[in-house]
């Protein structure tokens, strides 16, 4: 463990020194580390403010304001459904219990709810590991939450 | 013989890689240029074909059915294919379409930009280079047009402040935080042309001088992510973007920034708080991000299709962009229908259609073939219209006297089953959950809010609690200093005075 967490800090050192000449590069940064590690560590928090000089506070600030950010490690996919207006309108309520309840049973999908991917014409919308998804039906989705838990992580 | 399939990720969500794959197998030695959207998904995933120098379509095509098409096609008869549409071009002028913002969206490959010249490609660009920038800044007044992201301020007179105020460093920062549901334009274009985007930033630097362009863009895209940064490497490489752009002299660079799942960083002032590194929250205007934007210094900040419908009206005439549309609301609309309806899509038309016209006549009336009961017009903000009002022209100022708005130009239909009071409850859930937290009104009064529409669901004190919901929604409007509070009332009051049996109110309010 101790070992990772050093793995993980050096990680993190290099892809601050990486983005440290742009301009406000904070985001930049939260972001690459999340696409390294999967997630953001607490260490992350007190390194990313010692290179860009900023307070401890301003950095967790900025780290829990964005639904993006993870704290956690995540599972072994991830699934945003969408839950606005125009899903709504062509049955994304019904989509949303679905997945929510297909995912309950440590399917190792982690459940998301977003507002919009843009998909409305297409809709109702979901998007696992970052690919959309359209016309889904309330099967469709726990058929979909069912398969993912049954294969890999994509790489 | 030379295929078309869309590449775009909303065909692509409903099966147009795989129709793709299967036309590869069926068809082998087959040209498949992968385009973006034409934006009518009632028929993806479309696949067209280049016959008699024309381009047909046929759609929507499952991938069972490739090889049929491949054998109808070569068999020299594509009309007797059942899924023939005929001529994309010839249906969207049938539509009273006029695709100027849009001309190559569906079109062409999206990164190909000898195709993206051979279709008249930075032809608006060399017109700002030949001339001032005051000239060019005259003839985006002089269009009309006037900002696609919501706010619909005039492009122009943003663009002369900028050019106005004293600089040594200016910005043009995109936005592309495209988070209203009901809204996919500016997706549609990043994913489709990008090119024409990165020409209107180079544009607007031109004009105000600007070197330094930011898109903003939301983290929910994906694909246009990998667009857009395909998209300005091949950019630099042609001199459109870079430090001496189209042989000029004059410096242009665009960088993307990704959003973090924020819906609030669409509004202007929090989005500059998140490019500069901080937390999304709304800032006091003045000063002006025209005046202190980004890093405090004047920068342009516009919505994608608004820098995007730049190009297309210095290339041809500024007057010709003002002939259409009506009163104050001039040029081209590019309206998303979506919902329930039975042709979503989006649709390039000159302002002024009736909301009638574009749900019954072009989206052909619900999916469900129920009665249409509302639209949300507008985006998460914006208002409920009643099936009574459908005859409202879409305008900035026409459906603003209904209180509604045009906002991104999206619009959402629902029929007959839905339940007012869960949208009222919704938008305030909404309204919760996106708020960034410095007003007051906004972070507790949406709260409230959810709680006062459950009490009166739950028929307790009904009459008392509908005005204390009229009172509270008054309160944010007038308290809020963005629009996520200020006008995230619209969709809760639009479905109570318009609704109000499903509240279980009984006396409706006087509806205007």
């Amino acid at each position: 463990m101790e070992q990772n967490s050093d793995t993980e800090r050096n990680q993190i050192r290099d892809i601050c020194a990486d983005h440290i000449d742009q301009q406000a590069p904070l985001l930049p940064i939260l972001h690459a580390i999340q696409s390294r590690l999967g997630y953001v560590p607490d260490i992350a928090i007190g390194e990313v403010a010692d290179a860009l000089n900023q307070t401890h506070a301003e950095i967790f600030g900025v780290l829990t304001f964005y639904h993006d950010f993870r704290r956690q490690p995540p599972g072994r996919h991830q699934l945003k459904v969408c839950r606005a207006e125009a899903c709504q309108a062509v049955g994304g309520r019904a989509v949303w219990s679905a997945a929510a309840s297909a995912a309950d049973n440590g399917s190792g999908v982690d459940v998301e709810a977003v507002y919009c991917l843009g998909n409305c014409a297409c809709a109702p919308s979901i998007q696992l590991d970052g690919h959309t998804i359209g016309r889904v039906t309330p099967d469709r989705v726990s058929n979909i939450v069912t398969g993912a838990n049954q294969t890999r992580a994509p790489s | 013989m030379k295929y078309f399939i869309p590449k775009d990720s909303a065909a692509v969500s409903i099966g147009a890689e795989q129709v793709a794959d299967a036309l590869t197998v069926a068809a082998p030695d087959a040209e498949i240029v992968r385009t973006g959207s034409r934006g009518l998904y009632w028929l993806e995933p479309l696949v067209e074909i280049e016959h008699d120098g024309r381009r047909i379509g046929f759609g929507p095509i499952e991938t069972d059915e490739v090889s049929g098409l491949v054998e109808t096609i070569l068999g020299g008869k594509p009309e007797s294919h059942p899924k023939y549409v005929g001529r994309i071009e010839q249906l969207l002028r049938d539509q009273g379409q006029q695709r100027l913002t849009f001309a190559r969206c569906g079109v062409i490959e999206p990164i190909d930009f000898d195709a993206f010249m051979a279709h008249g490609g930075t032809a608006g660009l060399r017109t700002a280079l030949d001339q001032s920038g005051q000239t060019t800044i005259d003839a985006v007044k002089e269009s009309g047009l006037r900002g696609r992201g919501g706010a619909g301020f005039p492009a122009g007179i943003k663009w002369q402040t900028v050019h106005d105020t004293p600089g040594a460093e200016k910005f043009v920062v995109c936005n592309a935080d495209e988070g209203d549901s009901g809204t996919f334009a500016d997706r549609m274009l990043m994913e489709g042309d990008p090119f024409t985007l990165l020409e209107g930033m180079a544009i607007a630097g031109v004009a105000t001088g600007a070197t330094r362009g930011y898109i903003y863009l939301r983290s929910e895209y994906p694909d246009a992510f990998q667009t857009l940064n395909e998209a300005i490497n091949i950019a630099r490489r042609h001199n459109l973007l870079g430090s001496n752009i189209l042989g000029s002299g004059k410096s242009f660079d665009v960088e993307i920034r990704l959003g973090a799942g924020a819906y609030i960083c669409g509004e202007e002032t929090s989005m500059l708080e998140s490019l500069e590194g901080k937390r999304g929250l709304v800032r006091f205007k003045p000063p002006l991000p025209a005046i202190q934007g980004f890093q405090s210094k004047p920068t342009v900040i516009n919505n994608v299709i608004t820098l995007s419908s730049v190009p297309t009206i210095l290339a041809h005439s500024a007057a010709t962009y003002h002939s259409l549309g009506i009163n104050k609301s001039r040029g081209t609309l590019t309206l998303q229908l979506s919902g329930n309806v039975a042709r979503p899509g989006l649709y390039e038309i000159p302002f002024g259609a009736t909301l009638e016209h574009v749900i019954n006549e072009l989206g052909g009336g619900s999916a469900s073939g129920r009665p249409v009961r509302t639209a949300q017009v507008g985006g998460p903000l914006g208002a409920y219209v009643p099936a009574s009002h459908f005859d409202t022209p879409i305008g900035y100022e026409e459906l603003g006297e209904r209180n509604a708005m045009v906002g991104h130009g999206g619009v959402v239909v629902f029929d007959d089953t839905v339940n007012m009071a869960e949208q009222a409850r919704f938008a305030m859930e909404f309204c919760d959950l996106e708020s960034c937290g410095k007003c007051t009104p906004c972070r507790v009064g949406s709260v409230r809010a959810q709680e006062v529409i459950d009490q009166i669901v739950a028929g307790h004190d009904i009459e008392a609690n509908a005005d204390l919901l009229r009172e509270l929604m008054e309160l944010m409007a007038q308290g809020s200093l963005c629009a996520h509070g200020g006008m995230a009332p619209a969709p809760v009051l639009s479905a109570l005075n318009h609704f109000s049996e499903d509240f279980g109110v009984r006396e409706p309010a006087e509806i205007n």
